[in-house]
């Protein structure tokens, strides 16, 4: 039985993995996240595209992801509101 | 993940595991660029497509990928800080 020690704690490696997985999957969404953003501030923000992004484009795309997380979380808490208001929904 | 019981693997597998896993995401990641890329600059550079993509669409193109790459460059180091700073705030 003494070799059967060496498995004796798959709690060790699980947790190992699934760190591991939480951590990539963390990472995933966070670049899930810089697709859509630069997504649809590109549409917003480069009109021909240059020899280098300029400073109007540059401040307008930093902008654009700016105020779009202004406006998620000022969504955000103000659903959360409506929620405990219990109103909003019927 | 519960359902995750990887007691029975080795150090090796394990390894091997989570090399497939981040070589998917990779993948992945660059697939989903590779289509808006190929999205956006059509969208930008190709205004009647012809019987072939000429000189400056085949320009346009190019600085376009570019400037792309820029932008999310740009997008990423805004998200970034930007969750930086929220995390101070917390």
């Amino acid at each position: 039985m003494g070799d059967l020690s060496d498995f004796a704690s798959p709690k060790a490696s699980d947790s190992e993995l699934q760190d591991f997985l939480v951590a990539e999957k963390q990472k995933a969404q966070f670049h899930a996240q810089i697709h859509e953003f630069n997504d649809f501030c590109w549409d917003k923000c480069v009109d021909k595209p240059g020899a280098k992004l300029d400073s109007r484009t540059e401040t307008c795309i930093t902008n654009c992801v700016e105020r779009f997380i202004d406006v998620s979380l000022l969504i955000t808490n103000r659903f959360a509101q409506m929620l405990e208001k219990g109103g909003g929904m019927h | 993940m519960d359902s995750l019981s990887t007691g029975s693997l080795s150090g090796a597998q394990k390894e091997e595991l989570m090399d497939q896993v981040k070589q998917q995401i990779a993948i992945a990641n660059a697939q989903e660029l590779l289509t808006k890329m190929s999205e956006k600059c059509f969208k930008k550079c190709i205004n009647k497509p012809g019987t072939a993509l000429d000189n400056s669409e085949q320009k346009c193109i190019a600085m376009c990928m570019d400037r792309y790459m820029d932008a999310w460059n740009l997008v990423s180091r805004t998200y970034s800080s930007r969750i930086q700073r929220e995390r101070n705030n917390m």
